[in-house]
């Protein structure tokens, strides 16, 4: 039994217990009838040599709820009475996992002067979960429950009918590494060996690098040396794929990034981009004296293993790019989106080692509303997609974007500044992140990767925003940035890239003894921010984070020695030159061979019923309602939400963007779009990039976006790029994302590559697809002149804005008919960028009542959400339709109803305006095909005049409200 | 002279800066002033007419919503809180600062020997959500005839909410005829025409449909609903099907709350 006090925490008999209620939904829908009911009980541990009195003190005063709740305190050691007829399964974070919770009762106790040990120092406490079961259940069924609904093992440890929960902390391991590791005599095997037992995950190219470097100093390297090498040089950080050389069929191309996405930036010259691509964000000008940035991250590895804890910190680190971008933005928006393999896979088709997409998709979701609602940030834009290539590999993305002043834009390192790191204490979580996200995920993963897994903590980074905020106010630093990837590696290493310095680790605040030097610098715990302070300015600095409860702490100097210098308590642990730190790493040479585009033409078939053809697409998982994914988060505060993600008379039509009104005494707003299709990849790499920009702009200028000044960002998860077809489609994504981009005249000004992602199950391995996942950040001149989708006014004309094609390659269409192949959508470059900056002129002088974009599943099914959403009945005549190429074996019905074509919109026009708004859009395809109604129906006329879909509204919402609802 | 207002904000508050912003919109001079600052100098309360705790996730919200909050200000300014609404200041929780007043007892009046029965000995709590998570969403809310009497009984108007533990629970039938009796219900939820409200427009299940309570002077008033983000013209989710506004009904509430404050502070 454990050596503690212990309080456990239930529901009073005849309430509810919501956490119970969950849980035994979740046990149902695994197929298990045997449980009868099961309750939920918060569980606390306290340090033994606390008196009793004070114990129930605790528990009346603070962990207790008098109308809601009662409680037991169990004696240290001994065993709790057992409860009549259940079985009790309790689960408690492994020691040394975040346990947020015990940490703030633990201060609250203290603050409260509620406890003390014996020896008058600070009870210390841990949580856990107490979960009593009732029925018929067997023990294997109850392993299952505890396994697949109670409990994940990797960060979890789980007691069924076993009441020894633990109570220990971490640590007291040896300081291991002293040593130096003897490379300069080592031969190519015993290279790759020291590389892959370290975990480095560098290639025999860049460890001969490494061992050339110490034989010409003379030496052998330090572990923390070596360790240091491994972070900064990691594709994480270093992106070696999309900075190396390519060899493309023969084809040398330098620098993928740099002749693609970087090129069409720097070519297009925008005078309001701010600052692009070498900072932690991308930032724009916004007003007069204030900027916008906004950076995207990908947190997938982290996410496959615990989604929650995963998604979590994906958000904490993202939001930490923000702060951490010139003198630190203040964050306004969150956005997110998964890719997860399907919703309703039957469990024996689940691959070993991997977990069910339900369970990631829910963990995933809250771990982004944990963490986002928890920081005041409103998560106002993202999606979901669906297929069976991410079923061992999700991918989560998380963005942020911020507001500064203009005067925050840059920073600074000056030789003799402070290094001071604030934020959360340093543990031996999160170790290896960098090179664990750089290599492949395996069945064998959860065991191997742990350590590379945290919870994140999301009051001690509000602390960190609130504390930065007002040191950047009152100007107290020079620099700062965020610590991500590689911990204090990555960060100082960054930082003091062009001076140098020198660090004492062990002034770093740790969560528990027993770190080595070298997990010290490589640590990647969460919630910490890196600072260099003018030295006269120190003592302000830590008052005004001790202001806010937030630790921060001197840990070192930038020095003019343009040496990393690390030593602890007093002994030297390792020497870099910064130069071969941060410009030594080999350039990697890659094959890639051209990916084979069939861009076949099979026929589309005619709809033998349209309207079930349509009612099944808006049920189908990317198309269907993500109202319970929006309602569970926070998008509503800090005030500034002008379009919602939900439109409508009755809140449940999907809005295109969102768009925020970031400064109250301006009219100006931001817009927000995004876009990305898989199944486009697998089939066209160059067209899936370029209409994911088209999806991206598309949704900005739907609600009112300027696609003048709009600015973009890429990032790219792609499967195993050391295999030549893979890199081959890369590269086309890239070269489509130069093209697209230029013609568009929208820069990319921040983005990230995520280039391992697969799955390996024995000899098998998953590869995702190709996923570019693009994001639009655009001006709103006039937040009253911003526009929703959802219908308005019965009478009002109703317009297709752009030209339609019969391109079904990756339409959901397809799918749905089962043909395979086809020409994947792409917008015709020429007339795309003209026709948003049309219909944006069209928008900003207020002759349109309602603008859908068309994306999966085409004009039906933008017309069915529109009139949904606005409680206002549709009709449209298919004839008025013009189509561009429309062979023969093209259904066309079919085409003008489903194709998925890009750069289109459906329009709703206030009547009285409908000349000028046909003015605006002159010489550019816009054509008149219906009009609102109040019938509460959406009746669609085929080109032969037939009546081919006849719905009423109540039908088509339940429809798209009748897919996975969490 | 200005009514001043003093927001209150510690770790994981999130609403400070747009309640400050209400209201000054709403014709006060407003400060946001951390805890610590005012357990270390309570007599900047004396200064102020109004005392706002505004929504965020004080603390994480760990153990329960408001409830390390809640023990905070019990312990640390218990009296302070108590003479400063006896001496006629107003004090207004929102979200998650209702969550925190509910804990300090200052909505269910004083004990025997003058303390606010808070902690143990409340018959008042904030329940997790009957849908079992948290939800964002607009509702429409009715000002009931009660004793907080700037809120214009009869009012039917929409604000957003946004939380996962807002459901009044009473310990009794008993407690809730009293706060009726009392004219303590201030708010209630209803549907956009001032109908009964189930699920969703009832977004957490809360008792008698009850979104906000007052002590027995009026001058404290919680509730679970975001005035403060419906402030602009721009906020609410249907403004584009509706004609031209001038502000939102947010603005209205925080107008009403300075006004009270500053004329009983005359």
């Amino acid at each position: 039994m454990p050596h503690a006090w212990r309080l456990e925490v239930f529901r009073r008999d005849g309430l509810d217990d919501p956490d119970g209620n969950r849980a035994l939904a979740a046990v149902r829908e695994l197929g298990i009838s045997s449980v009868r009911s099961l309750r939920h009980g918060r569980g606390y541990l306290l340090s033994p040599d606390v008196d009793a009195a004070s114990i129930e003190r605790v528990a009346r005063e603070l962990l207790c709820d008098p109308v809601l709740e009662t409680y037991r305190v169990i004696a240290p050691s001994s065993v709790p009475p057992a409860r009549a007829a259940c079985q009790r399964v309790l689960v408690a974070r492994r020691a040394g996992v975040m346990d947020p919770v015990a940490l703030t009762v633990e201060r609250a106790i203290e603050r409260g002067k509620l406890a003390r040990r014996a020896d008058g120092s600070r009870a210390r406490v841990l949580t856990f979960s107490a979960w009593e079961i009732a029925g018929e259940i067997s023990r294997a069924e109850l392993a299952q429950v505890a396994s697949k609904i109670l409990a994940n093992d990797v960060i979890d440890e789980v007691r069924i009918g076993d009441e020894a929960v633990h109570f220990v902390l971490p640590g007291n391991v040896a300081v291991r590494d002293a040593g130096a590791i003897p490379l300069r005599g080592a031969s190519d095997a015993e290279l790759e060996r020291v590389s892959k037992e370290g975990h480095l995950s560098l290639t025999l190219v860049e460890m001969r690098a490494i061992r050339d470097h110490y034989v010409a100093a003379g030496r052998e390297p330090t572990v923390a040396e070596l360790e240091t090498l491994a972070q900064t040089w990691s594709e994480h950080c270093k992106h070696k794929t999309f900075a190396g050389v390519i060899d493309y069929d023969g084809e040398r191309i330098e620098n993928l990034l740099k002749t693609t996405i970087k090129a069409a930036t720097i070519e297009l010259a925008k005078p309001w981009c701010v600052s692009v691509f070498h900072d932690n964000a991308g930032v724009i000008e916004f007003e007069p004296g204030w900027h916008v940035c906004f950076k995207v991250e990908t947190h997938n590895h982290p996410s496959a293993i615990d989604p929650y804890g995963g998604s979590g910190t994906g958000v904490g680190g993202v939001i930490r790019d923000i702060l951490g971008v010139g003198l630190g933005a203040k964050p306004i928006a969150n956005t997110d989106a998964f890719f997860v393999g399907p919703l309703d896979l039957p469990e024996k088709d689940l691959p070993k080692g991997c977990m069910h997409p339900r369970r990631i998709l829910r963990g995933v979701v809250a771990g982004v509303r944990d963490y986002g609602n928890r920081m005041g940030i409103p998560t106002v834009n993202g999606g979901v997609w669906v297929d069976p290539r991410y079923v061992g590999n999700p991918l989560v993305y998380c963005g942020t974007v911020g507001l500064m002043p203009a005067s925050c834009a840059s920073k600074e390192v000056k030789p003799g500044d402070v290094i001071v790191v604030a934020g959360g204490r340093t543990g031996r979580d999160g170790i290896h992140g960098a090179t664990f996200s750089s290599a492949e995920l395996h069945e064998d993963s959860v065991v191997v990767s742990s350590s590379a897994v945290q919870i994140g903590n999301a009051i001690t980074e509000k602390r960190v925003l609130d504390a930065l905020l007002a040191a950047r106010d009152a100007g107290l630093y020079r620099a700062v940035t965020d610590c991500g990837a590689g911990g204090l590696s990555s960060a100082v290493g960054e930082m003091g890239a062009e001076c140098g310095a020198s660090v004492q680790l062990e002034k770093v605040p740790l969560k528990y003894p027993g770190l080595s030097p070298a997990e010290i610098w490589i640590s990647e715990a969460q919630e910490r921010m890196v600072f260099a302070v003018p030295p006269e300015k120190l003592d302000a600095l830590l008052a005004a984070f001790a202001a806010e409860d937030c630790e921060a702490t001197a840990i070192g100097t930038f020095t003019a020695s343009g040496k990393l210098e690390l030593s602890y308590a007093g002994a030297s642990v390792g020497v870099l030159d910064m130069h071969f730190l941060h410009e030594g790493t080999p350039k990697w040479l890659r094959k890639a061979t051209r990916p084979v585009v069939k861009n076949d033409d099979p026929a589309c078939p005619p709809c033998k019923d349209a309207k079930a053809s349509l009612l099944a697409l808006l049920r189908s998982p990317n198309i269907a309602s993500k109202e319970w994914i929006v309602r569970m988060y926070d998008h509503e505060v800090q005030a500034m939400g002008v379009t919602k993600p939900m439109c409508g008379e009755r809140d449940d039509g999907p809005g295109d963007g969102a768009v925020l009104q970031p400064l109250p005494h301006s009219r100006k707003g931001i817009a927000l779009g995004c876009g990305a299709n898989p199944s486009y990849g697998l089939l066209d790499p160059w067209a899936m990039a370029s209409a994911a920009i088209d999806e991206a702009l598309r949704n900005a200028v739907a609600v009112g976006g300027d696609p003048e000044r709009t600015a973009i960002l890429d990032n790219f998860s792609w499967a195993n790029c050391a295999r030549p077809e893979q890199l081959g489609k890369l590269v086309e994504a890239s070269r489509a994302c130069y093209a697209t981009a230029k013609a568009f005249g929208t820069p990319f000004i921040s983005g990230k590559d995520s280039l391992n992602n697969e799955f390996r199950v024995g000899d098998e391995v998953i590869a995702i697809p190709p996923t570019l996942f693009v994001s639009a950040l655009a001006i709103v001149p006039d937040v009253a002149r911003a526009v929703t989708m959802d219908l308005k006014t019965a009478g009002n004309p109703v317009y297709l804005v752009g030209m339609t094609h019969a391109e079904f390659g990756g339409s959901h269409y397809f799918a749905q008919a089962k043909v395979e192949g086809g020409r994947v959508p792409r917008p015709d470059l020429v007339l795309a960028p003209r026709t948003l900056k049309a219909l944006h002129r069209a928008i900003a002088a207020g002759t349109v009542r309602a603008c859908h974009d068309l994306s999966e599943g085409g004009l039906a099914v933008a017309a069915a959400e529109s009139a949904f959403a606005g409680e206002r009945g549709l009709e449209l005549d298919l004839a008025q339709v013009r189509c561009g190429t429309l062979a023969a074996h093209h259904d066309a019905d079919a085409t003008r109803l489903f194709s998925e074509s890009c750069t289109r919109f459906l329009v709703e026009v206030d009547a009285a305006r409908a000349a000028e708004f046909e003015g605006a859009l002159a010489g550019l395809d816009c054509t008149r095909i219906g009009r609102v109604t109040d019938e509460r129906r959406l009746v669609v006329r085929g080109a032969a005049g037939k009546v081919v879909i006849d719905a009423g509204l109540d039908e088509l919402r339940a429809a798209h409200q009748g897919g996975f609802q969490g | 002279m200005t009514t001043h207002a003093i927001v209150l904000r510690t770790a994981g508050t999130n609403c400070e800066h747009e309640t400050q912003l209400a209201l000054q919109r709403g014709g006060a001079s407003a400060e946001l002033l951390h805890l610590h600052r005012l357990v270390a100098e309570p007599a900047r309360l004396d200064s102020a007419a109004i005392l706002v705790l505004p929504g965020g996730f004080s603390y994480g919200d760990d153990i329960a919503a408001g409830r390390v909050l809640g023990h905070e200000l019990r312990t640390f300014l218990g009296e302070q809180l108590t003479r400063f609404v006896s001496r006629g200041g107003f004090v207004l929780g929102v979200c998650n600062g209702f969550q925190a007043l509910v804990d300090t007892g200052l909505l269910e009046g004083a004990d025997a020997d003058g303390r606010p029965k808070g902690g143990e000995k409340r018959s008042i709590a904030l329940s997790a959500n009957e849908s079992g998570h948290y939800e964002c969403r607009w509702v429409t809310l009715r000002n009931e005839p009660s004793k907080c009497a700037w809120l214009e009984p009869g009012m039917l108007w929409p604000v957003p909410v946004a939380h996962g533990e807002g459901r009044l629970v009473f310990k009794d039938a008993a407690t809730l005829a009293r706060l009726k009796n009392n004219g303590q219900v201030a708010l209630r939820y209803v549907t956009a025409s001032g109908g009964e409200a189930r699920y969703p427009e009832l977004p957490n299940g809360s008792t008698d449909a009850i979104a906000g309570l007052c002590d027995s002077t009026g001058r404290v008033l919680g509730l679970m609903p975001h005035p403060e983000r419906n402030l602009s013209p721009w906020n609410h989710p249907r403004w584009t099907r509706m004609g031209p506004r001038e502000a939102g009904e947010g603005l209205e509430f925080y107008r009403r709350l300075v006004e009270a404050a500053g004329s009983a502070a005359k």
